[in-house]
């Protein structure tokens, strides 16, 4: 059991804003007409992100007062569920970081040592700034990408010791940062691509139907389709200062899809930034992804990093 | 190797897209109809056919956990809850089908709901995920628009699916547990009998099951319990996901057949463990609540549920967690003990108080700072939760522990040896309490 107890100092009241009323009536109405008791953890959620990040005692009276609940019952409810913080957070990143065995193995211990070095030496208290704050939870189940932190909404993982203190860096400059494995890697696959479902066959249907059969991406693809209303990018024979962008930054793209950019003539994110549809449609296709690009956003990643690197 | 065309999570890795459309175009949604007209009973029947046992650590056949719910009704709502809960450590695989192919679990949550009678379904999200919560709203959202549930849709039978968020407490796995929760309490796991198929959510009938068991259903009904059966082993069919963590060079989640030799497992799917195969120290099998099996045992496994149970461990959710030599296995077993203290509901003393208790002996432990007695003292305290709590939190959090004392005594004891033969003169033992 963990000890959790309410903040000495307390604000003055708490009401829900006009659309967050709006959200919590939504919540009540998921459950049947006398169990309204039901969303309280979905109104607690509310009143936490209203309240900047943590919940307050007029919080949980507020909503124990709307579901016509015991006070005493929604102070359980708030201080049974661990995500509840019952202490105001760091206003910029509350950082989650996860110490349970599968990502003890792979270094949280080190990342915790970075927290208490550059926030502050115990969990549940904001920096001297008041910026930030950091927390040893347990399984936030992204287990195979491990070790990784929570913020916010977002998870960051496959961490090292070097990328978290970036990640730190860039969220106190308020640089834009890439949520997900921040290794050379998709999602939970394997690093260096799939060893399973890559058989197109299964995919067959999901192909447009004028698209050739499965063939088509066995051969490489010399000159561009020039029947479907896609552009090739215009490339560059070589990066420019003799070094490109690390490509692979971007969500999406792997050390495979970074050569096949590079023979494209693709080095730079603000070149990827500038692709026309038709020029993401084309190369797309090129890469036998269709609609990946626009589904990865990988335009829109390209500007945010192209213009954290001019900045 | 389990063959492409025999996975049933097709956009595991979110190479694809999602969405309906994509989802439709990978064969979820064709043919619900005609699968509910085969009846309550056509679909059971078909699942208890397929072998399917629970993917949520149990092993439960699902199919006849789904026959469980009354024939008749008597007046009351029927539900079905969705456990998504998912939070054993080492588990990451619910997560993989909530946000990469959601039509699978909500194809599932029809099929399911109309097997039992039910005209609703919860599905519990731990907290934590967010983006998957997400994602599996807007599926609910495409779902409703384009009438494949809700009232009058096009399979004629009145299905309403919810999401419900959960926030921050491992303990709502537990399934009545999470029906605590999902009424709007604390989770504290109720007494059984009544089980939850008579007196459940709002005190009606109701049953629980895990994303995978459900989110596979729709694929058995459509290929044939003949199908899934085939793949596997009698009592242990079908395929599974795997999640493997810890000391391997590429560790991520992958479909494969049941009983999958473990060596394979790694070898194929996660460049191998670090340093090498003789570099292995020991593995979780299946996620933090069952016991660990040290290398020797690990060179022929088949991962299935009746092979890790006649080695005294378990298939659990199929994660896998691999400690290489470097591993300090004490210590990765007491930050397991750890867990188990924090996540402790509190509601029965043996739980509540004894795995703080362990957890203390065994830090001491990771020091050596411990009397070579205590070993036995502490493997007696796990046998005296294990059994004696409402829930199986207790049993899992005793679990790990006896198979450290099982298999790695002799480095305990080591490890107290080196402690004592450093210590100084003025050394006084601390009290355990």
């Amino acid at each position: 059991m963990a000890v959790r107890r309410l903040a000495e100092e307390q604000p003055e009241g708490f009401a829900f804003d006009a659309a967050n009323m709006a959200r919590a009536r939504r919540e009540i109405a998921k459950y049947p007409p006398g169990r309204q008791q039901s969303a309280i953890i979905g109104l607690l959620w509310e009143a936490q992100s209203q309240n900047g990040g943590w919940l307050s005692e007029p919080a949980i009276r507020y909503v124990a007062e709307m579901l016509g609940m015991p006070y005493i019952r929604a102070l359980e409810v708030a201080t049974f569920y661990t995500m509840f913080n019952l202490h105001p957070v760091g206003t910029v990143a509350h950082i989650q970081v996860c110490g349970t065995t599968p990502c003890m193995l792979r270094g949280s211990e080190a990342l915790m040592d970075i927290c208490r070095h550059r926030i502050h030496h115990d969990q549940d208290h904001p920096s001297a700034d008041g910026r930030f704050s950091w927390i040893e939870v347990e399984c936030a189940g992204t287990c195979v990408n491990a070790p990784m932190v929570q913020i916010g909404s977002e998870v960051f993982e496959d961490l090292t010791p070097e990328t978290f203190n970036r990640l730190i860096d860039d969220l106190d400059a308020g640089r834009p940062v890439k949520p997900g494995p921040q290794v050379a890697r998709h999602l939970s696959e394997p690093e260096g691509g799939p060893t399973t479902l890559t058989d197109p066959s299964l995919y067959a249907a999901a192909a447009k139907p004028a698209a050739a059969p499965v063939a088509a991406p066995a051969a490489p693809v010399v000159a561009p389709a020039p029947a479907s209303p896609a552009a090739k990018p215009a490339g560059i024979a070589a990066p420019r200062g003799g070094r490109g962008d690390d490509l692979k930054v971007l969500n999406g793209i792997g050390p495979k899809i970074e050569k096949t950019l590079h023979e494209l003539g693709v080095f730079h994110f603000d070149q990827i930034a500038a692709w026309t549809p038709a020029e993401v449609r084309w190369v797309g296709e090129h890469l036998a992804f269709p609609g990946r690009i626009e589904r990865e956003h990988w335009v829109e990643q390209a500007k945010a990093l192209a213009a954290g690197k001019g900045a | 190797m389990l063959a492409d065309k025999d996975r049933i999570f097709r956009n595991l890795y979110g190479r694809h897209d999602w969405r309906l459309a994509g989802a439709r175009s990978r064969g979820s949604w064709d043919g619900t109809k005609q699968i509910l007209e085969r009846g309550r009973d056509g679909i059971i029947d078909e699942v208890k056919k397929s072998g399917l046992r629970g993917r949520g650590g149990a092993g439960f056949p699902t199919g006849l956990k789904w026959s469980f719910m009354p024939k008749n009704s008597d007046g009351r709502p029927h539900y079905l809850v969705v456990n998504a809960d998912e939070s054993e450590p080492g588990t990451c695989k619910d997560r993989e089908i909530m946000r990469n192919d959601p039509h699978l679990l909500l194809e599932g949550c029809l099929i399911a709901g109309f097997s039992m009678a039910a005209h609703t379904a919860y599905i519990y999200i731990r907290g934590e995920f967010l983006h998957e919560a997400h994602r599996v709203q807007q599926a609910i959202d495409e779902a409703y628009e384009a009438r494949l549930i809700g009232k009058d849709n096009v399979h004629g039978w009145d299905f309403d699916i919810f999401l419900h968020r959960g926030a921050g407490a491992y303990i709502c796995g537990e399934e009545t547990a999470l029906l605590e929760s999902l009424e709007g309490k604390k989770g504290l796991p109720r007494l059984k009998p009544p089980f939850p198929a008579n007196v459940g959510l709002w005190g009606n009938p109701t049953t629980v099951s895990n994303v995978e068991s459900v989110a596979v259903a729709p694929d058995i009904m459509r290929r044939g319990g003949a199908w899934f059966a085939s793949i596997g082993r009698p009592n242990n069919t079908g395929t599974k996901l795997f999640c493997i963590s810890g000391h391997v060079n590429k560790p991520c989640t992958v479909e494969e057949a049941m009983g999958v030799p473990l060596r394979e497992l790694i070898e194929t799917h996660c460049g191998g463990v670090r340093g090498g195969w003789d570099n292995l120290l020991a593995v979780i099998p299946g996620g933090a609540s069952v016991p660990l099996l040290p290398a020797e045992q690990c060179q022929n496994l088949p991962m299935d549920f009746d092979a890790l149970r006649e080695l005294k461990s378990g298939l659990g959710t199929a994660a896998v967690i691999v400690m290489d030599k470097s591993t300090d296995v004490i210590k990765a077993i007491a930050r397991l003990a750890y867990f188990y203290k924090h996540e402790s509901c509190g509601q029965c003393t043996p739980c509540r108080e004894g795995t703080g208790w362990m957890w203390r002996v065994l830090s001491r432990m990771v020091r050596g700072e411990a009397h070579k007695r205590e070993i036995d003292m502490l493997l007696e305290v796990t046998y005296q939760i294990e059994g004696h709590t409402i829930c199986a939190l207790g049993d899992a959090a005793a679990w790990p522990i006896q198979g450290l004392i099982r298999h790695f005594r002799p480095v305990i004891e080591r490890r107290i040896d080196e402690f004592t033969a450093r210590a100084k003169d003025d050394f006084v033992l601390e009290a355990a309490e």
